[in-house]
């Protein structure tokens, strides 16, 4: 394990309180998932569909963007392209000192989180407030989100309240999640309308009229997006689908795998800044499409994951993020999807242990509601650290001594017999509890002592006896 | 072996694909899967050549490792009838990892293909292929299932261990809660991130000892090996046993960890 994984995985296993956050999040998200299609019989069909559409779109993405930049900037919205994080950054930023923005509203969005936006609009100096209840919870605590639809998923409700009470400026006084709520209404309330600048992210891109769908269960999207004078975007060019109505039935595979609800509370089309006779909506609507290394992914074998539509299923149902959290993964995104994303995102070089630190047990991949081959993907990036020389050399030599005998079978079986004679020396009844070489076995569990000799040795005298 | 004639419908010749761990941890495996397959009426033959299915390179990502111990396996099996192998995960990476370790090899992709689609796990072999069900075999105990995740997923299997379990007499078993949730074994997982692997069966342990029952059945020694070591550790009574071994006969044996 790199120093900087085990360090993460060693600080979630050892916090009591992050382990009873997860278990709380996960456990009804993927109960409430499992009723959710229970009452959806049209499932399975609906995520064949799902898959293909955007596999359609992945495979055209050309027309799709073009046909999405030419409707939205007909409805009157600025598109603006950005190859990598800095220059999206550097496009929003431009547009913040534009508007001459001292503060800034954002919804919550993983791209944004990708990109880095929270940090350079801190290092820009504009005060970002964030708008969604976890972001904001995580804001306060001065961390990343450590799972995509619930960002503060490891703070427990004791923690948050600590937290709130501690920072708000008027605090909250009973215990309960309704006054905890009220407290972060109290507080982000008048900052919602006094911003400048509202960002958010986007669900999907809708080719066909160029508008942008986000989904919220908070309200704080629209928020967000309508009081102020310019409204941004930011989304991955993945976004994209070819209509309204893909739109819908991508929904409806995103909500139920993510929350098991129906339909989220708010799910919102902008398309265009306000007209001549609205009521309300910005003056000016800037969508920033973003590639940070999707075409590349598109070329490196990872064309499925670009279906991703970030549901967090995934690790809802992944036993390893259930262990550790989002933020050992110390990525932008955490489990499964995560393990895939970030060599993606950062060098396979800087993130050598999330492919490896799987089970490949498959269960994301049967909960991914665009049937993405998760555990697929994460065996070709071990793969690739394999070539590029990053796996450990322990592991390596240990490896390729075991692979030397296993093709020679007649010194596999001599091995294996002197490896079992000498197993038996540290056994005290069936078990071996600890034993050289066996450590990261033996310190956590008792390793069952081999027989006296090899099956293919007894099969010998099984044979003659016959 | 390609030499050898093939076998009849009633009787199948059958290669037996022992599995590293069982010939080095646990041969009564290896021979309670012998007796079941004679039981079903097949012709069974272990061929010598065989060492590992290669699982430990491939997924590690040492694809030529893994492609080189694949030509091995296919080449010492190609001549029966039949692979079948007493594990989901060593029979899932012949039957669906084999053709994509070796798809760069023309030579050798068609024989992976052929051999992939007449290999076999032990258990939904006597079901599926075999019609087979025991007879006379009683235990009298409780037990509880955990279906490993190979076997599930990459192979469907799910109903076939329960409906031949079912036949035991005596036998009564218990819903396992999470029965379809990873142990935390994951082959060379286990020992790369052990404090990981550690936490995930744990967690697996108290279920299983919450289901009451006096054995832990499955069908994947090396998840059944960290589940029983985990429980051993932690001072539990739980027995474990792979099902072939219960569904020989063999059930009144020493379980897994037991001095035999
Ligand atoms: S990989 Fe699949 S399950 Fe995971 S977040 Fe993406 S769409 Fe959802």
């Amino acid at each position: 394990m790199a120093a900087v994984f085990q360090y993460g995985v060693a600080r979630a296993l050892s916090d009591p309180n992050l382990k009873l956050a997860i278990d709380r999040t996960t456990v009804t998200a993927e109960r409430k998932r499992a009723a959710a299609l229970a009452d959806y019989p049209q499932f399975a069909a609906a995520r064949e569909r799902g898959t293909a559409i955007k596999d359609h779109v992945v495979a055209n993405l050309d027309h799709y963007l073009e046909e999405f930049e030419r409707n939205a900037t007909a409805s009157g919205a600025k598109v603006h392209w950005a190859a990598d994080a800095d220059e999206a950054c550097r496009i929003v930023l431009g547009i913040c000192r534009e508007a001459g923005a001292r503060r800034v509203t954002r919804v919550k969005s993983m791209l944004g989180e990708e990109i880095g936006l929270p940090h350079a609009l801190e290092e820009a100096g504009i005060e970002r407030v964030e708008t969604d209840l976890a972001e904001h919870i995580v804001q306060l605590a001065g961390e990343t989100p450590s799972h995509i639809v619930w960002p503060a998923l490891h703070k427990t409700r004791e923690q948050v309240s600590a937290l709130f009470k501690a920072a708000h400026r008027v605090p909250h006084e009973a215990d309960t999640v309704e006054a905890m709520v009220e407290s972060a209404r109290r507080e982000l309330r008048d900052r919602f309308l006094s911003a400048e600048v509202g960002i958010s992210g986007a669900n999907f891109l809708i080719a066909d009229s160029g508008a942008v769908c986000v989904v919220t269960n908070e309200g704080n999207a629209e928020l967000t997006t309508t009081p102020p004078r310019v409204h941004v975007v930011t989304a991955g060019i993945e976004k994209l689908v070819p209509s309204i109505a893909h739109a819908f039935a991508m929904l409806r595979l995103l909500v139920r795998s993510a929350t098991g609800a129906d339909l989220t509370q708010y799910t919102t089309f902008h398309c265009g800044p306000k007209r001549p006779g609205d009521r309300d909506g910005p003056e000016e609507f800037h969508i920033v499409l973003v590639d940070n290394g999707r075409s590349r992914m598109l070329r490196d074998g990872l064309r499925e994951m670009l279906r991703c539509i970030r549901c967090g299923a995934c690790m809802n149902h992944c036993v390893v993020y259930r262990q550790i959290g989002g933020h050992a993964y110390g990525g932008t995104y955490p489990g499964p999807m995560g393990a895939v994303l970030t060599p993606a995102l950062e060098g396979v070089d800087k993130a050598r242990d999330l492919p490896h630190a799987c089970t490949l047990n498959g269960r994301c991949q049967e909960v991914c509601p665009v049937s993405i081959p998760l555990p697929t993907l994460l065996r070709g990036w071990r793969d690739r650290s394999w070539k590029e020389g990053l796996v450990p050399r322990g592991v390596r030599s240990g490896l390729g001594l075991w692979r030397f005998a296993a093709e020679r079978p007649w010194l596999y079986r001599l091995g294996t017999a002197a490896a079992v004679r000498a197993m038996r020396l540290f056994r005290r009844g069936g078990w071996i509890a600890r034993m050289p070489f066996a450590g990261a076995w033996t310190r956590y569990r008792d390793l069952p002592a081999p027989a006296g000799r090899t099956f293919m040795e007894q099969l010998r005298d099984w044979e003659r006896g016959r | 072996m390609t030499a050898n004639p093939r076998g009849t419908e009633q009787c199948p010749r059958v290669g037996l694909f022992v599995t590293c761990l069982a010939d080095a941890i646990r041969p009564r495996l290896g021979f309670a899967a012998l007796h079941l397959l004679e039981a079903a009426g097949c012709a069974v033959e272990v061929p010598r050549a065989q060492t590992c299915c290669g699982q430990p390179a491939y997924n590690s990502g040492d694809s030529r490792g893994g492609a080189a111990l694949a030509r091995r396996v296919i080449a010492a099996f190609e001549g029966y009838d039949y692979v079948v192998v007493p594990s989901g995960s060593c029979a899932g990476m012949i039957r669906m990892h084999y053709p994509e370790a070796l798809a760069g090899d023309p030579a050798w992709l068609p024989r992976a293909e052929a051999l992939a689609g007449r290999t076999h796990e032990l258990l939904s072999f006597l079901v599926d292929v075999r019609g087979w069900r025991p007879e006379g075999v009683s235990l009298a105990a409780s037990a509880t299932y955990h279906d490993s995740c190979a076997g599930l997923r990459e192979l469907g299997i799910l109903a076939q261990p329960r409906a031949l379990l079912r036949e035991v007499e005596g036998l009564e078993l218990r819903p396992l809660t999470g029965n379809d949730v990873c142990c935390g074994f994951g082959g060379t997982f286990c020992v790369k991130y052990p404090s990981i692997s550690n936490a995930i069966v744990k967690e697996k342990a108290v279920l299983i000892e919450a289901t009451g029952t006096e054995l832990l059945l499955g069908g994947d020694l090396g998840c059944l090996m960290n589940m029983a070591g985990a429980l051993h550790r932690r001072g539990s009574k739980v027995r474990a046993f792979h099902t072939a071994e219960v569904l020989a006969g063999m059930g009144g044996g020493p379980a897994i960890g037991e001095e035999g």
